[in-house]
C-alpha cells in the first residue's frame, strides 16, 4: 500500500486552537492518525498533555469521542471499553462496523504508571489500539524524568542528567506476539499512517509507538519538532520497525542504517541543540560521553538487526 | 439564585485553548509563486490552520512554532516578527 499526502484526508480531528504548546508533537501525531483512523473511532487518554490540550469546558479541540480515565487504567478501560461494544454487536443493539478503540496515552502512562494493565491487555489479545507518544518525560507536569528518558538526560528529577538507561516498550510488546507492533516518527509521514492503517485493520491488541520531541522538555525550538524527529531517526536514536505475532522487519531508514547501506549521522548532530544534553556538550568529558552514547546507538542497531533474523 | 449551568460533555470546537493566535511572537508569511503544493507544511502544522486547498493561514489560531517555515522544502514560508506596537 503507498499513500501519498495528498490522499490524506482533510478532516481534523484535532481542531485549530487547542490548548497545546505551540509546535506541540502529541498534537501532529494525532491530527495523522486521526486521518487513517477516520471518524469511526473512540479515543481514550490518561492524565498527559494530551488531556491538557483538550482546553477548557464546554469546547474540546478533538471531534472524536474521547473519555478521560484514570492513570494506571489505559489497559483495562479500553479493553473493558472493547469488550462493552462487542457485546452490544452481539446482542444486536449495535449494528455497522466496530469503531476503532485506542488508547492516546503519553511515556508515563505507557512505560511507568499503565504499564501492567497494558501488558495484561497485550496478553489477552483484547481488541483496541495502544498508542503512546512518546515525549521522554512526565512533561504535562514539569518535565519529570521516566522510564522513557533516555541516559544523561536532564529533566526536574534528573538535574545532573539521567543515571539509567530508558527501559524497551515496544520490544517488550513484540515479546507479548501481539497481532502488530510498530514505532514511527513525526518526520515518517507516511510510515506512520500505513502503519495507523494497517493496524485498524487487524483485530486484536495492537501497540504503535511514536517519538515525540517535545521543545519545552528537552529545551530546543518550537520550529524543530519534526527536524528533532528526523535527526533521532537518522542518528539510530530512534528506531523505525514493525513486528507481526513477533516477527520483526526493520523499515527504512532504520533497515539501510542496521545494513550499512546508508552513514549514521552523528549522535552529536541529534543532541548538540537540545539543552536537555547541554551539560555533556559543556562537559570536559564530552568525548567520553558522545562515545557512550555512539555505543548505545551501535547496541540498539546490532540486538534489534539480529532479532530481525529470528523467524 | 440564578440555576447552575450543567454541561455534562464538551463539544468540539475550534479555540478550545482560547484565541491561539494571540500567542504568536513571529507569523508565518506564504509567498504562494514558490510553493509546489507538496502539503509538507500541512500535514505537519500542528493546528491544522494551513489549508490544504490552497496553503492560506488561518492567523486567528495559529501559534506561530515556525515547522511550516523549517519543513517547507522551497521555502515559500518565512517568519516574520508581529508588529508589537
Ligand atoms: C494517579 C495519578 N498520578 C499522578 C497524576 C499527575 N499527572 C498528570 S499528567 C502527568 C504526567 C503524564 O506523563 P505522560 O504520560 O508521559 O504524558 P505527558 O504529560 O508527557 O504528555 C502526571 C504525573 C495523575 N493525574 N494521576
Ligand atoms: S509540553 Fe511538550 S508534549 Fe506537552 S503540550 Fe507542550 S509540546 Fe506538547
Ligand atoms: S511545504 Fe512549502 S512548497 Fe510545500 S505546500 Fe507548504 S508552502 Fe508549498
Ligand atoms: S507557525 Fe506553526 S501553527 Fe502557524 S501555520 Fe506554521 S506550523 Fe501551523
Ligand atoms: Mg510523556
Amino acid at each position: 500500500m503507498s499513500v501519498k499526502i495528498k490522499d490524506f484526508s482533510d478532516v481534523e480531528y484535532v481542531l485549530p486552537g487547542s490548548a497545546a504548546c505551540a509546535g506541540c508533537p502529541s498534537t501532529i501525531a494525532l491530527r495523522i492518525v486521526g486521518k487513517a483512523l477516520g471518524e469511526n473511532a473512540i479515543m481514550l487518554m490518561t492524565p498527559s498533555c494530551a488531556v491538557a490540550s483538550i482546553g477548557l469546558l464546554p469546547k474540546s479541540c478533538y471531534s472524536l469521542p474521547t473519555l478521560n480515565i484514570c492513570f494506571a487504567s489505559a489497559g483495562a478501560s479500553a479493553g473493558g471499553l472493547s469488550l462493552a461494544l462487542d457485546a452490544l454487536y452481539e446482542k444486536g443493539r449495535l449494528k455497522g462496523e466496530k469503531p476503532t478503540v485506542f488508547n492516546w496515552v503519553g511515556d508515563g502512562g505507557t512505560y511507568d504508571i499503565g504499564l501492567q494493565g497494558i501488558s495484561a491487555a497485550a496478553e489477552r489479545n483484547d481488541d483496541f489500539i495502544h498508542f503512546c507518544y512518546n515525549n521522554e518525560a512526565y512533561s504535562n507536569t514539569g518535565v519529570q524524568r521516566s522510564g522513557a528518558t533516555p541516559l544523561h538526560a536532564i529533566t526536574t528529577t534528573t538535574p545532573l542528567g539521567k543515571e539509567v538507561h530508558r527501559k524497551n516498550v515496544p520490544l517488550l510488546m513484540l515479546e507479548h506476539r501481539i497481532p502488530y507492533v510498530a514505532t514511527a516518527s513525526l518526520a515518517y509521514p507516511m510510515d506512520l499512517y500505513r502503519k495507523v492503517a494497517k493496524a485498524k485493520s487487524i483485530k486484536g491488541f495492537k501497540y504503535i509507538e511514536i517519538h515525540a520531541p517535545c521543545y519545552p522538555g528537552w529545551k530546543f525550538a518550537s520550529s524543530d519538532t519534526v527536524k528533532m524527529s528526523r535527526l533521532a531517526v537518522k542518528s539510530g536514536a530512534w528506531l523505525l520497525w514493525e513486528g507481526e505475532y513477533g516477527r520483526l522487519t526493520l523499515n527504512n531508514p532504520t533497515s539501510l542504517l542496521a545494513k550499512g547501506k546508508m552513514e549514521l549521522l552523528p549522535v552529536e548532530e541529534y543532541i548538540k541543540s537540545q539543552g536537555r544534553y547541554a551539560h555533556l556538550m559543556k562537559s570536559p568529558d564530552k568525548k567520553s560521553y558522545l562515545a557512550e552514547l555512539e555505543e548505545e546507538v551501535k547496541r540498539g542497531l546490532k540486538f534489534m538487526a539480529g532479532r530481525a533474523e529470528l523467524i | 439564585m440564578s440555576k447552575p449551568v450543567v454541561y455534562p460533555l464538551s463539544q468540539p470546537a475550534n479555540g478550545a485553548g482560547g484565541p491561539t493566535g494571540t500567542w504568536r511572537t513571529e507569523r508565518p508569511v506564504l509567498s504562494p509563486e514558490k510553493c509546489t503544493g507538496c502539503l509538507l507544511c500541512w500535514i505537519y502544522c500542528p493546528e491544522g490552520v494551513i489549508s490544504k486547498k490552497d496553503r492560506s493561514i488561518n492567523y486567528d489560531f495559529c501559534k506561530g512554532c515556525g515547522i511550516c517555515a523549517v519543513e517547507c522544502p522551497k521555502k515559500a514560508i518565512t517568519m516574520v516578527k508581529e508588529g508589537g506596537q
